[in-house]
């Protein structure tokens, strides 16, 4: 490394701010935003706005079409359809957004110490990673849940597992290249421990493309989440989770097609939000793009 | 080109060893005695003692690791629990299916990503780029059963174009491709949004490199450029994406043959969850890993034919 000196990791605020304003300027990624937002409002709000018990079985109007008392129609067991899929969007969200921090967490911490270590630990480190890359991530997640047993918890720790790869990987790169800086230098310089180095100087400058990556991520979460449950290795019921409503509507398919029909709705715009926000972040923070 | 092909085989080798190791540490790492699990807390002692000698677990760890990796490199995966015929006819017997189903929605990707790409490179920020932006990031948010059961209720039920049962006669290859269409679809969506995707940054960064503009100075016809100087230099993301992707889809063929109750692994997947066929699982995950393991091979081997350069690397 020569003495010269470098500017200061730039002041990462107001970079932060520009990414922010450019995604938010974009058209598409406001209307990604405005859906999660929905959903995310939904979710929270769903013990106050769901106009019936998520639970509540009425079997004087079983299988209802959608209009009057049931807006989106009931199920095989007369339970209200809008209602049980306000409640379900927390289950979605839940399990999601647990399993991308966790990820992230998890792999973004092997990613930096790996890359920070350096050498033969990088190296066999890496090529774990490689080798969990190697499984699909549905079926890795779906013999997780398997043998662990479907729950909340288990979920999310399935769901993590198929996404520490990537986040790993991700953490790592700019790792190598951060720790040859001065900025790192002049730390070990001045006897700062490695752990200090790693999460007080490499990390902040790392953040912004980790969470790229975490909401691109969240959107395959979601859909993991609702494939397991569709497969029928979700949340158990009766807690209602939109995965597990679609495979109930699919077995009622040939007279209720409706049933099947809205929870997969609820999936699709969820996903889609959360691709169009991740993909306007990216956008906004990739260099390339950005002189544009 | 045999070098190369020998030195790619040889290197997949470790790969395959890591990835058993790795199969052999998942299932391990769960709490509890397989055999219990599987009989439950009833079960008498010389039961569980007699399923754990028949799943090999009264054995120490290193000799159950050490089989483990030797029977399944050749091509032993045990038997099922539950039918007791060995694992490898099992899946053999459905595998054809799954593979229709993957090789036509990849098929289907290509042939609609690929051009869709390069147009929508072409008018970079048009109208036909902006819709192709948009629409594969749609059809990347199709988890594959919601589309499956929208195709589903839509072309066989309400139209009835095609059917809804996909239990294909394998020696009829016309009942075999008119079984496969709505499946392939389904799960070929999100393949074709994603081929688009990458199309189109791979020409955009192809189309402006500096040989394009000697080619067109030259007099090349711009669709020539586009094809053939712009295209063979885009292919190798493309490739590369469409081997990753791969592994994908063979995750989501699962969903897709639950929907269109079609035969293949994930049908046997599903079974083997339902009635806990530990060996069974293992054996799949195992199968899932070694296609995937082959499907990378295949895309490097593909590099080296499709870029001389890679080859001399």
């Amino acid at each position: 490394m020569s003495a010269v000196v470098e500017a200061p990791p730039s002041p990462r605020v107001p970079a932060r701010r520009k990414v922010l304003a450019k995604a938010r300027s974009n058209p598409t990624t406001l209307a990604g935003a405005i859906i999660c937002l929905l959903i995310l409002a939904a979710a929270i709000l769903a013990p106050w706005i769901a106009p019936h018990d998520p639970a509540e079985q009425d079997i004087m109007s079983r299988l209802a079409p959608p209009g009057g008392a049931y807006p989106l129609g009931t199920d095989q067991f007369g339970r209200d359809i809008l209602s049980r899929l306000l409640w379900g969007a927390r289950i979605s969200l839940t399990v999601s957004l647990g399993a991308i921090a966790l990820a992230c967490v998890i792999g973004g911490a092997i990613g930096m110490v790996s890359g920070y270590i350096g050498g033969r630990f990088d190296l066999f480190v890496m090529q774990v990673m490689d080798v969990l890359l190697s499984f699909p991530s549905l079926i890795l997640g779906l013999i997780v849940v398997a043998l662990l047993g479907p729950d909340l918890a288990n979920l999310v720790v399935a769901i993590a597992l198929t996404a520490i790869a990537p986040f790993a990987r991700i953490a790592r790169a700019p790792t190598l290249a951060l720790k040859e800086r001065a900025f790192v230098e002049a730390g070990r310089a001045l006897g700062f421990s490695h752990l200090r180095i790693v999460f007080r100087h490499i990390l902040p400058n790392i953040l912004p493309e980790v969470m790229v990556m975490a909401s691109l991520w969240m959107a395959t979460a979601v859909r993991v989440e609702a494939s397991l449950s569709f497969i029928g290795l979700g949340v158990k019921p009766p807690t209602p989770t939109w995965g597990g409503m679609t495979r109930d509507g699919f077995e009622n398919i040939l007279d209720s097609p409706w049933l099947a029909v809205f929870p997969g709705l609820a999936i699709l715009l969820l996903v889609l939000g959360l691709n169009l926000v991740g993909d306007g972040l990216r956008d906004a923070t990739d260099p390339k793009l950005r002189n544009e | 080109m045999i070098w190369f092909v020998a030195k790619r085989l040889l290197a997949a080798v470790p790969t395959l060893v890591a990835v058993l190791t790795v199969v052999f540490i998942i299932v391990r790492i769960v709490p509890g005695d397989p055999a219990l699990v599987i009989l439950g807390d009833q079960a008498t002692a010389e039961a569980t003692e007699a399923l754990r000698a028949r799943l090999g677990t009264d054995r120490p760890m290193l000799v159950q690791y050490w089989s483990f990796v030797t029977n399944a490199l050749t091509g032993d995966f045990g038997s099922s629990l539950v039918t007791g015929r060995p694992i490898i006819e099992e899946v053999g017997a459905v595998l054809p299916h799954t593979i229709d189903l993957t090789l036509a929605s990849m098929v289907l990707g290509v042939v609609v990503g690929v051009p869709v790409g390069i147009w929508a490179a072409l008018r970079r920020n048009g109208a036909v780029d902006i819709a192709a932006r948009l629409l594969s990031l749609l059809g990347l948010s199709f988890p594959v059963f919601v589309s499956g059961i929208y195709l589903l209720l839509l072309f066989g039920l309400h139209w009835r174009l095609f059917p809804v049962i996909g239990n294909a006669d394998l020696s009829d290859f016309g009942d075999r491709l008119h079984k496969v269409v709505l499946p392939a679809v389904a799960l070929g969506l999100t393949m074709a949004a994603y081929i688009t995707r990458v199309t189109r940054s791979a020409m955009l960064h192809s189309l402006g490199e500096d040989y394009i503009r000697t080619a067109r100075a030259k007099g090349v016809p711009w669709r020539r450029v586009v094809w053939v100087h712009g295209l063979r230099n885009a292919s190798l993301p493309v490739v590369t994406v469409v081997g990753l992707y791969v592994g994908i889809l063979i995750g989501n063929s699962v969903l897709t043959e639950i929907v269109f109750n079609r035969p293949g692994l994930g049908k046997i997947i599903v079974g083997a969850l339902n009635q806990r066929d530990y060996t069974m699982l293992q054996g799949l995950m195992v199968i899932y890993c070694f296609l995937i393991v082959v499907v990378n091979l295949v895309t490097d081997l593909l590099y080296g034919v499709m870029d001389p350069r890679v080859k001399q690397a």
